[in-house]
This record gives structure tokens, sequence and C-alpha cells, in this order.
């Protein structure tokens, strides 16, 4: 096979199994789990196989192997299914299909048996997991934007999928139209360097900036491709859609929340590195991930909802993958993403495991849950262990290539503070969570701690493993492991601590009570988000319904109002006209020989003339 | 293959002759079917003329008719033409099949009129004559006032009277600019037209008889603010008269801009193309806003129309390759999604006896099956790429991108937003329809599975959708070069 069939392999195999699983009759629960697991095991095997090629280190743009077929040609430019892997993508595409199948074994524990609509929902997380896999592998722009948009809309079916939640539709479409917003510009940022370059794929790209010597065309549609990513990725200001999207079943949280959709932002400005340099907007980018993460540890130290503080973390975690793809540490950021996608993941199933013990997302009424509850208490431990950085986990590690990336780069002292302060909230909430979670007394009456049962608790021991070790594991590899500073490392970890003994030494005062309590009244600001959700509706959602509702006010009354009034107006001119015509024999017989006598005059005067 | 291409013509005659000898029989119900079957062949027909990638018709028959008035029997296809011919036989044998099985009442006449517009619309896009293609043009319009008239909702005949007249004053507006260029040039033959850039007419002359052509035209394609016959006839019409006006009819107002307003005024159209950019980057925007106020299913999907067509409207406007190509798989695209939309909203009006969005809800719970196949459709409606809608609607952006000057790009900026839109409105017409507690309508529905025929209908439109949308190279195929020909003379 061409290396364009091994990569276009990884995404068509779950392609298949979601077309399966569509399907597979609804009563059929178990067929269509069993397919669920299949597909996302076969994409498994195709990565295995893939060892066992040739794969550069890095994306190469300038070699023509990954050119595919024309898909569709429009004048002189034509969409081709290009498709390439690398070791740097290949990582990617791993975390993908390895949180996928422990999501489709895990759902099987977590939905199954009360959920009639179990099989869409099995084939749609193999559908997701396809289209992310496209992005992943594409090396044309318009193909990786057919994943890129059915990853948008598979999270609308699957975020809308409980039924029992009354916000949940609301919050479906929320998580597609503001990503929407964002995908505006990516496709235009898309469509416009492609006409410019002649060409969609990563190579067009890459030969035009080599030959260009202008800036401006770069900078747009650098700025552009980043509304885009900004928008997957939840980045301030579109990051308002993920926390309501925790709406959606807790294993959905893990898949597309945590370890991938969001993900696809970061990725994609990492593909597309050489461009924010050539258009000079990285310091756009720097700004955007320093906001995002503080706003989103601050939202996520104040707020009661277990997920919700997940939820924020995410944005805040890949606000450093941003970070790190701002300062040009592309591989870095490839190396966050992938830890973060394991130890958050865990984080989202243990989470799961949780909330089905308690019956609650808030932790206002959990507490004191490690309790028989071992598995889920160590994997959840070692999952917020990793989100803090403590050493040895993954999150350690690439927590620490990320902070020293930007260490190293010179000119980035206000990115490398924000980032520590970061370091320090997210050690706070990390710990504020754990400690609400399972230790103190529980605040619910009868509320009795267990593990789950098999089907989710295999998922969170194998996840644990490598959320441990991979950090270990990729410091011997060349291509990831990047240089660590030692005065980098010494301030991160002191922020760390710091952040562990605040919200430790708070809770100590009061077991039972909040630790957020000692933000006063910034709790409830920061809980909300900042309230920027009330800016988006104040400033997008009401003013579009406005306009709306006067387009659909004015085609009514003035543009359909002057048809029916010209039709209106002739039919009563013929009317008009008929009434005329209403007359008595005497004056027909005038009108008629008048009409006579005029014609007969024209005759003469023409005569005349001609 | 010019007795394929008659065949295509006159299968769906001889199919109405059959229905009324059906009638004449007294078995309406064998009528009914044996007009279905025409249907079937004439779609087999019209899949027979295979295609070529020369860019020329492929087939083509010309004969003298009335040469005092320069009508000559003149017809062919090529791939301008051919997705639309595919298009409209195989959308006509869905509806057919549908009505018989159906088994609507007088559905042997609603089907011999169907075929009637069916032989209209083919006529339209195999004609090659100014004067044959006008004929056919107004075939049309008698069949879909009857189907509107007599199979309609509430206010029908109201719907199809102002469909009739609005349609009408298109009509006139085109026979005029026909006749000014008939007798300025002293032909009919649109191919010859086309290839002389316009038979020497002066550039005056052109803009006269482009803009004349295009108001006619623009009144059925529809172009903003010429559109407000459609809401009232999409609305009305039975499920396969909006099929048929979605699916096919408008498109004879996009094909007849690119075929005979572009092809044979290219001068006029240059100077016009910036105004029906404008125009249409307008419908696309307003129809969006429209949608997202909108109470009603059909009413909101008939609204969604005008922007699509927005789309294919801008590419025709760029008078590029890309944006021609990019119309013309945009016709395709929406005659798919549309005409699935339009059997959907019937399906679901069948059952809940009602349409407004306020007592629907809550569908998925009830009728799951029914409730995913309009979740398909109004995510294919929405652009998602990989789905048929896409490529017609993010190349036509594409196209006026590459003509690279202020207004163009501000034109392409503000599409890219209607798309936007489209995702709102559609996804919030999902949120009232299929989500949520059943509404009083939904709650009280009977039958709520998929019948036989509903899947049979609407499997294949869903599946040419996804086709289109993984494989576009399946209707820009046939395309290929023909869209260069009628640009050789801009």
């Amino acid at each position: 096979m061409s290396p364009v069939a091994w990569a276009l392999a990884l995404p068509v195999v779950p392609a298949i199994a979601a077309l399966a699983g569509f399907l597979v009759p609804s009563a059929a629960r178990r067929t269509a789990a069993g397919v669920g697991i299949a597909g996302a095991a076969a994409a498994g095997v195709v990565l295995f196989l893939q060892l066992g090629q040739e794969i550069p280190e890095l994306p190469d743009t300038a070699s023509s192997t990954l050119d595919g077929p024309v898909l569709v040609r429009f004048g002189d430019v034509a969409v081709t299914l290009s498709a390439g892997v690398s070791q740097l993508t290949w990582w990617v595409a791993a975390i993908v299909v390895l949180v996928a199948l422990l999501v489709q074994v895990y759902s099987v524990g977590y939905l199954l048996k009360g959920d009639e609509r179990y099989a869409p929902y099995a084939a749609q997380i193999s559908l997701f997991t396809s289209a992310m896999l496209l992005v992943v592998v594409a090396d044309d722009l318009i193909l990786l934007l057919i994943g890129w948009e059915v990853m948008g809309a598979c999270s609308y079916l699957l975020i809308g999928h409980d039924r029992k939640l009354p916000e949940a539709p609301g919050a479906a479409v929320k998580a597609f139209l503001v990503t929407r917003v964002g995908d505006v510009g990516f496709l235009l940022g898309i469509l416009v360097l492609g006409f410019h370059a002649g060409g969609f794929r990563y190579g067009d790209i890459a030969a035009f900036m080599s030959e260009s010597t202008g800036t401006t065309i770069f900078t747009v549609t650098a700025l552009l491709i980043m509304l885009g990513a900004i928008g997957k990725s939840a980045q301030f200001p579109l990051q308002t859609w993920l926390p309501d999207a925790m709406a959606g079943p807790t294993p959905i949280s893990a898949l597309i929340h945590a370890a991938t959709m969001v993900a696809a932002g970061a990725y994609v400005l990492v593909r597309l590195s050489d461009l924010l340099v050539k258009g000079d907007v990285r310091i756009v980018l720097g700004v955007i991930a320093m906001i995002s993460m503080v706003l989103s540890a601050l939202a996520a130290l104040a707020s009661d909802d277990l997920k919700r503080v997940l939820a924020w973390s995410t944005v805040s975690q890949v606000a450093y993958m941003m970070a790190a793809v701002s300062v040009g540490a592309t591989a870095t950021a490839i190396f966050h993403l992938v830890s973060h996608g394991l130890f958050k993941a865990l984080l989202f199933l243990g989470a799961g495991a949780v909330i089905h013990m308690a019956k609650t997302n808030s932790m206002e009424r959990m507490g004191g849950l490690r309790k028989g509850a071992p598995v889920t208490f160590w994997s959840m431990t070692i999952g917020f262990a990793a989100l803090v950085g403590l050493p040895p986990l993954s999150g350690f590690f690439s927590k620490e290539h990320v902070l020293s990336g930007i260490y190293d780069t010179r000119g980035q002292t206000v990115l490398f503070v924000v980032g520590l302060v970061t370091a320090l909230l997210t050690a706070a909430y990390a710990t504020r969570a754990w400690l609400r979670t399972f230790f103190g007394e529980t605040r619910t009456e009868g509320l009795s701690a267990h593990d789950p049962g098999a089907w989710m608790l295999w998922p969170l021991v194998v996840l644990a493993v490598p959320t441990v070790g991979f950090g270990l594991f990729a410091g011997l590899t060349p291509l990831l492991h990047g240089k660590t500073h030692p005065t980098a490392m010494g301030l991160t970890m002191t922020a760390v601590a710091a952040g562990i003994g605040l919200s430790f030494g708070i809770w100590r005062g009061d077991k039972a009570a909040d630790p957020a309590r000692a933000l006063g009244p910034l709790q409830r600001v920061f809980a909300r988000g900042f309230y920027l959700d009330e800016v988006q509706n104040a400033l997008v959602v009401r003013p579009v319904y406005f306009l709306s509702r006067l387009a659909r006010r004015i085609d009514v009354s003035v543009v359909d109002g002057a048809a029916e009034g010209t039709g209106r107006g002739i039919g009563g001119l013929g009317r008009l006209v008929a009434i005329g015509h209403r007359a008595g024999i005497p004056r027909q017989v005038v009108s008629v020989l008048a009409g006579a006598l005029l014609i007969g005059a024209a005759a003469v005067v023409m005569g005349v003339w001609g | 293959m010019n007795a394929v291409l008659l065949a295509v013509l006159i299968v769906p005659v001889l199919g109405i002759l059959a229905v009324a000898a059906g009638a004449w029989a007294g078995n309406r119900r064998l009528g009914a079917v044996l007009g279905t079957v025409f249907a079937g062949v004439g779609l087999f027909a019209a899949v027979a003329l295979g295609f070529d990638h020369s860019g020329r018709p492929w087939t083509r028959i010309t004969e003298e008719w009335v040469p005092q008035l320069k009508l000559s029997f003149d017809i062919g296809v090529d791939g301008v033409s051919y997705p639309l011919v595919l298009l409209s036989a195989f959308l006509t044998f869905l509806c057919c099949l549908y009505t018989a099985w159906k088994g609507t009442e007088r559905g042997d006449a609603l089907i011999a009129l169907l075929l009637a517009t069916n032989v209209g619309m083919l006529g339209v896009f195999v004609s090659y004559n100014l004067v044959l293609f006008f004929v056919f043009f107004e075939i049309v319009l008698l069949p879909m006032f009857a189907i509107i008239a007599g199979w309609g909702g509430p206010a029908r005949r109201r719907a199809a009277v102002k469909f009739a007249l609005y349609t009408l004053l298109g009509s006139l507006l085109l026979l005029v600019g026909i006749f000014v260029i008939v007798t300025q040039a002293g032909t009919g033959d649109i191919l010859a037209l086309t290839e002389s850039g316009g038979g020497g007419l002066s550039r005056g002359t052109q803009l006269l008889a482009f803009t004349l052509l295009a108001l006619g035209l623009a009144i059925k394609a529809p172009l903003w603010p010429l559109h407000s016959w459609l809401p009232d006839a999409h609305t009305e019409a039975p499920t396969v008269g909006s099929v048929i006006l979605a699916g096919v009819l408008l498109k004879m107002g996009t094909y007849g801009l690119i075929r005979v307003a572009v092809g044979v005024a290219p001068e006029g159209a240059r100077q016009a193309a910036p105004t029906l950019a404008v125009l249409a980057v307008v419908a696309i925007l307003v129809a969006g806003l429209v949608c997202l106020a909108q109470t009603e299913l059909k009413r909101l999907i008939a609204y969604s129309s005008v922007g699509h067509m927005g789309f294919v409207l801008l590419g025709i406007a760029t008078l590029t390759q890309a944006g021609l190509t990019a119309a013309l798989i945009g016709n395709v695209a929406h005659g798919l999604i549309t005409g699935l939309l339009f059997f959907l909203a019937g399906s679901v009006k069948d059952r809940a006896h009602t349409g407004e969005l306020a007592r629907l809800g809550g569908l998925r719970e009830v009728a799951p099956g029914l409730s995913g196949m309009l979740g398909f459709a109004a995510i294919a409606s929405l652009g998602l790429p990989g789905l048929a809608g896409f490529w017609g609607e993010a190349f036509a952006v594409y196209a006026a991108i590459q003509r690279d000057q202020t207004l163009w790009t501000v034109l392409a900026v503000l599409a890219a937003i209607g798309a936007a839109l489209a995702a709102a409105y559609l996804l919030r017409m999902l949120r009232l329809v299929t989500h949520g507690p059943p509404g009083e309508a939904v709650a009280g529905m009977s039958g709520t599975g998929l019948r036989a025929v509903e899947v049979t209908s609407f499997v294949p439109l869903a599946a040419g959708a996804l086709v289109v949308g993984l494989l576009p190279f399946v209707v820009q195929a046939p395309i290929g070069e023909a869209v260069s020909g009628i640009l050789q003379a801009i």
C-alpha cells in the first residue's frame, strides 16, 4: 500500500464501523456496542501496522509521496485525497484511538442498559473517531476541513444525547454554533490560502510561503485560521461552549472535550506553525493563550460542578499547548497534547464513576468517597496529580517542557509568569476538587461509595498506566523530548507546591466547607466564567435574533407587500376599466362613432404627411 | 444516442397517455402504476445518455421547425445540462413512485401532471434553441399550477395564482429578451451565439438582453427580492409538488442564467455580474435571518432554498470556471437535499397534522427513524463538509475570492457568514422539532415508524447526498470542460 493509503486507512476503518453501526437496528444494542469497539480496535491494528512502515519523523511537506488522487476540480484548483503519517502525528492518532476504544468500552457499562438510543450513540462515537483521525492524517486542508466539521456535527449529536437533561439540546446547539463562528474564519482562511497557493496541500502552502515576499496575505490567513482553531479548542473568546457541553454523557466528555476535538485546534496550529511565523501573528496566539489559561483556571477554582472543573481545566491546559505553539515549541505542544489526552480522559472517566455513585455532579454533595471505591479514588488521584504536574507523572514532563520552552525563548517573560501563575492555580483547583470529592465526611445522607462494574473499571486502570509512565517513556524519545531548564523547573515546582499548600491549608480549617469560599464574592464571578456568556448573548445572540425578526417583518411587509400590492393595484385598475366599459347602448354607440372618427382622422393625417 | 435523447422527452408523454388510458378504462390505480413505470423508463433513458469529457454536446438533434420565428427543434446534452437532466428524471420518478404507492387521492392525475412538468423541465435543459427553450419553459407553468391548486394545502388557490402570475411576469421578460437577441442576431442557436460571443451584438444590446433574460430567469431561481412567490407556493404545494418545485423547477432559472443569459450575452453578463452577485449575497443573508425567525416547518425549508440558491447565483455571477462548476454542483446538491427535506416535512405534517414548530418537538422520542432522517437532511442542508451541500457553497465563496477584488472579497466574507447562519436556523429547527419532550402534536402521532414507501423515497436521496458529498467528482466529471465553453467569450 502507498503511504496515502496507509494514512487514509486510519479514518476509513472507524468510518466503516460508523456506517455499519447506523444500520444496526436500535434493539440490537449489544451488536452496536460490539461494532463500535471493533471499529476502534481495528484502527488500533492499523496504527500498529504503521509502525512497520517507514514514516518520517516530522510531517514532510516537500515530498509528493502524500499526494492522493483528485477528489474534485474547480477551475484550476483541485481538492486531493492527500494524506500522510509522521512519527509526530502518529502519537496524536494513537491517543485518539486509545481514548476512543476505552470510551466505547466504558460506555457499555455507563449507558447501555437503560438507553434505547445506544446504537446510534456508539455509531456516532465511531464517526467522531474517524473524523478526528482524518484531521490528523489529512494533507489537504479541504480534506482536513471535512474531518474538522464532521467532528463538530458529531459533538452536536453526542452532547444532545441525554434526553433527561433539559439543558442538553441547547448545549449541543451552542457547541456547534460557537465553533461554527470560528469556522467561518477557518474556511475563509483555507480558501484564500488555497487560491494564492494554487492548491490546498500543506506542500502547496509551504511552497507559496517560500516564494512569496509579502506578509499581509499570511497575516490575514493566519488570523482567520487561528479563529477556527480558537473555536475548536475553546480558547478565549470562544470558550463559552465547552463548560455547557458537559451536558453530554461523561464518556463523551472524555472523548470530545479532553483528548480529541479541543486538541484539534492546537494540532492544526502545530501543522501550520510556519504560517504563524510568516504572518507574524504568534504574539496574538500568545496573548489568547494567556487570557484563556488564567481565566479558565480561575473558573475551575470556583466551580462546584466536578465536570465543569474538568472542562475549565481543559481550556486551561489546551492554552498551554497554544502557548507552546506561540513560542515555536511545536513538538512540545504535541507532547502536552498527548499527555493531557491521557490524564484528562482518565479524569473524566473517573468522574463518570464518581457521578455514577453520587448521582450528582455537585461536589457540595460528595465528600468522603475514597473509602469503598479504591480504584476510582486512586485513578482519579493519579489523574489529578498528572494535571497538577507532580513528578514523575506524564503531566509533569509535558508541563515542564512547555514552561521550559517558554522560558528559553527570549522576551517571553510575561507568558512565562502567566504560565507559572496558571500552574499554581491548577494545583489549587485540582487539590480542591480532589479533597472535596474524596475526603472529609460524606455530605449526602445514605451515599455509599463503591467502584463501578468491570466495563467502567478496566478503562480507568488501562489509562492510569500511561498517565504514570508516558512522560518517562517520552523522555527516551528524542522527538518529544525537548530541553528542560532547571530554573524553570524549580520555579514551576514552587508554584505547584504553593497551589497545593493554599488549597490544603484552607480546607484543613473546615473540612466540610468549600475552600473556594476564600475567594469571597469573586467566587460567583469566576464560577460563571466571568459572565462571558451574558456578554456573548448581549453582543451576538440577541442582535442576531433582533435582525432576524426585522428581516422577516420587512420581507413580508415590504418585499412581498410590493408584489402583492402590484397585484392588487392591477386588479383594481382592471375593475376600474371594467366599470368604464359598463354603459348603456346610447353611450356605447357614441363611443364607437367617436372611435371611428378618430381613426379616420388619423388615417387622413397620416395620408397627408406620408 | 439520438434515439435515447428523443426517448427521454417522449417516454414521459407516453406515460401521460398511459394514465389517460387507465382513467378511460376506469382503472385509475392501473393508470398510476403505468405512469410510474414510464417515469422509471424515462429515468433509465436519462442514465443511458451517458457522458464524455469533451466539453461538447455528445448527443444533438437539429431539425428545422418554424424558420420564420427562428424556432428549430434543436436539442442535445452536454456537461452543463446532463446532471440536471438526471436530477429531473430522478426526482420525478421518486415523486411518481411516492404518489402511486401512497395511494394519494386522484393520484393518477397527479402523476400525469408530474410527468408533464418533467417534459417541460427536461425540454428546458436540453434545448439548444432560444425559442424552443422558451416554449419548454412555459410548458412547466400550467401543470405545476394545477398541482398546487389541486392537491395543495388550505390556501392553495391563492398560492397557485400568485405562483402563476409572478412567474408569468418572469416569462414575459424572458420572451422579450429572447426576441431582442433573435431579431438582432438573426439566429436562435444558443451554441452558435455562445461560440461567437453573443453573435456580434453591441455592448448596449447585450446589456439590455442580459438584463431582461436575467430578470425573467431570476424570478424562477429565485433571486432576492423577486422571491416572494416561493414561500407561499412551496408551503401550500403537496409534498411531491414542493419536492419538484425546490428540487428541479428552481434550477430552470439558474440553468437558464448559465446557458442562455451568460451564454448568449456574455458582454452583458460581464457588466451586470457585480449587481447579480450583490443581490445573491443579500439573498443568502436575508434568507438566513428570515429562517431564524420562521415558525412553520415547510415555510422555513422554502426560505432556506432562497439562501441556497443565493450561493448558486453567487457562483454564476463570478463568471469563472470554478464559480460555474460550484453553481452546477450546488444545483444538484440542493435538489437532493431540499427534495429530501420536503419529503420529510411532508411526513411530519402527515402525522402531526401541523407544521407549526411550537406545537412539534420531541420527535426523536416518538418517531426515531423519521427524526434521524430529518437530522441527516438538516445537517446536509447546513453545508457540512463531506455531504453534498458543502462543495457548491464553499467553492462559490472560493470563486468570489478568486476574483481578487475588494467587492468580491467582501461578498465572499458575507456569504461565508451566511453559511454560519444556515447552521443556526437549521439547528434551531432541529431543536424545536426533534429534541425535548414530545409536543402536543407529536405525542398524538399515529404510525410513527417509517413506512416502506417513505424509506424507498428517502434513502436514494440521502444516499445521493452522501455520495456527492464524499465523491464530488461524480457530478463534476461530466461538467468538466463544458463550462469553459460558456465562458470563452468572457
